[in-house]
């Protein structure tokens, strides 16, 4: 097969919100940029499909937030999700330059609206995109597509010309054939199977997302117990461009063996769940493991904040699986999810059903329903209901499951994104280990959010990582033509 | 993957209700659309999903389409989120479901052979009906339409065709109003259907949430919006100029023909281009709609509607041009015919869309403004 020799002055690797905030940045500074996105055209955009908002400082209300959210105040935000974990520099320059973001990104065509249902908590700081992450990405693609940025789908980079810290060219190779359809539920991804392709560019922009859909990378962090995770976005999020950019000697950042891990529903698929298979119930009853035994307090927190505690809890469980078990009067006190509860009319038929021992479930039940002290029950606030005399207490929204019939979820830990990335400057130039910046080569989105985010996480904030690093890389791309 | 799903209904009776209920329990975990029309804030008002909520939902989804452009499971995720085209088979279900007399129900299951049986046959009968109570000579006169049908006759059978409509509609209307349980609300206040007739006058929900109406791509244009205005006022306007006519005859006793600056006349001349341009325009954009989003079993009825209304302006700009020539008789024929026809079966076809639509707007303006969901009747007949 021949190979195709393709020249342009931008090449953007990856098809998320980074990717394509950069290649409509260079486009408007007059590149030529191609953006060259691994999963078919469905697919397109990686994490971003399942975003639904981001987080931006502003100094007064708008029409879709409530008010004034201060770059001071994000700055604290971000400084206690990730308890320190971040590059000053780099994050207070995010911060500063998100304020112009609400307006830019507008003007590339992104319509937002008032937080709403359950995300009023929010509505201060983020902005809800309308019809969510897919809408987008879907209004980034049409405004791209008018601008003539070019596009190639089904099409994974397979190899990167690095010479020093410069870009020279990419090899890349279509995928063809319906092995490419996602439902490839194996994740694999695409392989590689069609004509390669040469791409030479002036600058490039890595934007190709963390390696959070291979399992196999994940496993050198996490072991075997990998094997049990599930991935919340697509599977094309493998990492290999990370692993291309960092064999070539750029500086990584970022723990390599840590990832964002929330307890989502076990019988949800391996990649592409998304937003419908979590649960927000943890707080209104108790977490078993396959052993029927608590292991943590599920009161400690409120649900939002303690959300990614309950994954990594779970992947340290046998066979990372857990149950959530309530009773008849929390049945309609949270979201909703995709997967019905498993439903009994007693805790020794619940366990059947989960194939759990019958009695030691009950006697779980039973002493956790003896510790329980009487309270006022009321989710919203740290109220006073609580176990006394347990090994692990329940310290708040402690209620008797008694009221049948009984119910369950189970849980497994479900994978959001990787924090291992690429370090870069201001300029969202990748560092190299030598000490110096790369000349032409730009990084943005997930692939270098380990920079500003070493740690936890905090609603939108992958999305602002995203825009506002993608638009400075593709506007110093941009540069280089 | 999915199972029997204890939070919804399993008394659910059809495979579209059911689908139906698994996508909007699938909705209500996710709720990123809930911006872009009426449908997703009334089902986040609901934890579970009767066919009185279904079929509500259903009505109030003007399939703009912006919903299965945005969502991350639409096909060919494993998922295959598809509410556009999953409420348009529910939709279609309840217009037969609710039709005024039941047994006319069999009417919507081949409805475009139906009603095009039947407009070919009232336009036969006026030929025919012309020609007996005549000299058959007189069709091919020219002139006057009085000469051929007394104007007291004219009004009466259209009159009586048109009552007979509005009869079956408003029981057809009366069994859905019932259904989706508008009456726990009460929900028919002033402030409720004024907000309805705004949205519906505006088609506000045929939008995407602002930025148009998606069709064959994903590119989003208001076209679909503009053709159904086109349509739905021209419908109106030639309404109005069949309404002064007849207050100018009965009332002033001013007799037809009018002139060309005449009320009636500019009305109908408007109205019937709007029934011109709107049904081409629907159809071509109908023909071009990606299968995804269509109701594949549904065509005929939509075909046989924009047909009829095509029929119905293009028959009465015919007439005008025509009245004076040899041609008049037949259309004259032709014209009555089809606006006959387009009465009786307005309560068997796409028409009673607009109806139930209006209805679940009302209602829905009511839920909005009181936070709360209707509640379907539990003993469904």
């Amino acid at each position: 097969m021949g190979e195709t020799w393709i020249r342009t002055d931008v090449l953007v690797i990856g098809g998320g919100n980074a990717a394509l905030c950069a290649a409509i940045a260079a486009r408007r500074r007059g590149a030529e940029v191609l953006v060259v996105e691994k999963a078919p055209k469905f697919y397109r955009g990686g994490n971003t499909r399942h975003t639904r908002n981001m987080r931006c400082a502003h100094d007064s209300a708008t029409d879709t937030l409530t008010g004034p959210y201060t770059e001071e105040e994000f700055w604290d935000d971000l400084l206690r999700v990730t308890e320190g974990n971040t590059d000053e520099t780099l994050a207070r320059h995010m911060i500063a330059r998100s304020k112009e973001m609400l307006t830019w990104i507008t003007d590339q065509g992104v319509r937002f609206q008032p937080s709403l249902g359950g995300t009023l908590s929010l509505g201060r700081t983020n902005s809800f995109f309308l019809g969510g992450g897919r809408a987008m990405l879907n209004a980034l693609y049409r405004t791209a597509e008018d601008l003539g940025v070019q596009v190639l789908y089904d099409t994974a980079v397979t190899a990167l010309e690095i010479e020093g810290g410069t870009f020279r060219c990419a090899e890349a190779r279509a995928s063809t054939g319906p092995g490419n359809e996602a439902g490839d539920r194996e994740g694999d991804g695409a392989a590689p199977s069609g004509a390669p392709m040469r791409i030479e560019a002036k600058a490039l922009v890595a934007a190709a997302g963390g390696f959070e859909a291979n399992i196999e990378w994940l496993k050198e962090g996490w072991g075997e117990c990998a094997e049990n995770f599930l991935i919340r976005g697509t599977p094309y999020n493998r990492g290999e461009v990370l692993r291309m950019l960092l064999d070539a000697g750029v500086e990584p950042i970022g723990d390599p063996t840590q990832c964002h891990a929330v307890a989502i529903d076990a019988r949800a698929p391996r990649f592409d769940g998304g937003i419908i298979t979590r649960l927000d119930c943890v707080v209104f009853g108790i977490v078993v493991n396959r052993l029927a035994e608590r292991f943590h307090d599920e009161g400690e927190d409120f649900w939002p904040k303690r959300y990614a505690i309950w994954g990594r809890l779970v992947a340290a469980q046998p066979d990372q699986i857990a149950y959530i078990l309530f009773d008849s009067k929390s049945l309609t006190s949270f979201m909703p999810s995709l997967y019905p509860p498993i439903q009994a009319s007693s805790i020794a038929e619940l366990a059947g059903k989960l194939d759990l021992r019958a009695e030691a479930l009950s006697r779980t039940v039973a002493e956790f329903n003896g510790a329980v002290r009487p309270g006022t029950f009321d989710h919203t606030i740290f109220d006073d209901c609580r176990t006394e005399g347990l090994a692990i207490e329940k310290t708040h929204w402690a209620r008797r499951l008694e009221d049948p019939p009984y119910y369950a979820y189970p849980v497994r830990p479900g994978i959001t994104f990787t924090y291992l990335g690429t370090r870069v400057d201001t300029e969202a130039r990748v560092q190299m280990r030598s000490g110096d910046a790369a000349s032409n080569i730009y990084a943005a989105g997930e692939i270098m959010a380990g920079n500003v985010l070493g740690k936890g996480y905090a609603a939108g904030i992958g999305m602002t990582i995203g825009s506002v690093f993608g638009k400075i890389a593709g506007e110093g791309a941009a540069r280089h033509v | 993957m999915f199972d029997k799903d204890p939070r919804f209904s399993d008394s659910l009776s059809t495979d579209h209700l059911q689908e139906a209920a698994r996508l909007m329990t699938v909705c209500n975990s996710c709720r990123y659309c809930e911006g872009l029309c009426a449908v997703f804030p009334a089902m986040e008002l609901r934890r579970s999903f009767a066919e009185g909520d279904l079929n509500y939902l259903a009505n109030l989804c003007h399939s703009c389409a912006g919903c299965y452009q945005d969502c991350q499971f639409s096909p060919p995720h494993a998922f295959n989120v598809n509410v556009p085209q999953t409420l348009a088979k529910v939709r279609a279900d309840s217009y037969a479901a609710y039709v005024w007399p039941p047994a006319m129900r069999p009417l919507f299951k081949r409805n475009g052979t139906a009603i095009a049986g039947i407009a070919a046959l009232s336009v036969a009968g006026f030929i025919l009906g012309f020609a007996l109570w005549h000299d058959p000579a007189v069709l091919f006169r020219g002139g006057s339409f009085y000469a051929l049908m007394p104007h007291n006759v004219m009004a009466g059978l259209f009159g009586a065709a048109f009552l007979y409509m509005l009869l079956a509609t408003g029981l057809g209307l009366r069994a859905f109003w019932r259904d989706i349980g508008a009456q726990s609300l009460a929900a028919g206040t002033a402030s409720s259907l004024w907000q309805a007739m705004k949205d519906a006058a505006r088609l506000r929900h045929l939008d995407g949430g602002g930025v148009g109406c998606y069709n064959e791509d994903e590119r989003p244009t208001d076209r679909r919006r503009i053709y159904h205005h086109l349509t739905f006022y021209g419908f109106l306007l030639c309404f109005a100029a069949t309404s002064t006519a007849t207050v100018y005859h009965y009332v002033f006793g001013w007799p037809a023909p009018y002139g060309l600056f005449s009320l009636p006349k500019l009305f109908g001349i408007l109205g019937g281009i709007g029934l011109i341009v709107g049904p081409v325009g629907l159809a071509h954009t109908k023909a071009r709609r990606h299968p995804d989003l269509k109701d594949g079993a549904a065509r005929g009825m939509e075909a046989a509607f924009l047909l009829m209304l095509f029929g119905t302006g293009a028959s009465g700009l015919l007439l005008m041009i025509l009245r004076e020539t040899p041609a008049m008789g037949v259309a004259l024929s032709l014209h009555l015919g089809l606006v006959f026809a387009l009465f009786l079966t307005m309560p068997y076809g796409k028409f009673v869309h607009g109806i139930y639509r209006f209805a679940a707007l009302v209602l829905y303006a009511r839920e909005t403004e009181l936070q709360r969901p209707a509640e379907p009747p539990q003993d469904r007949s």
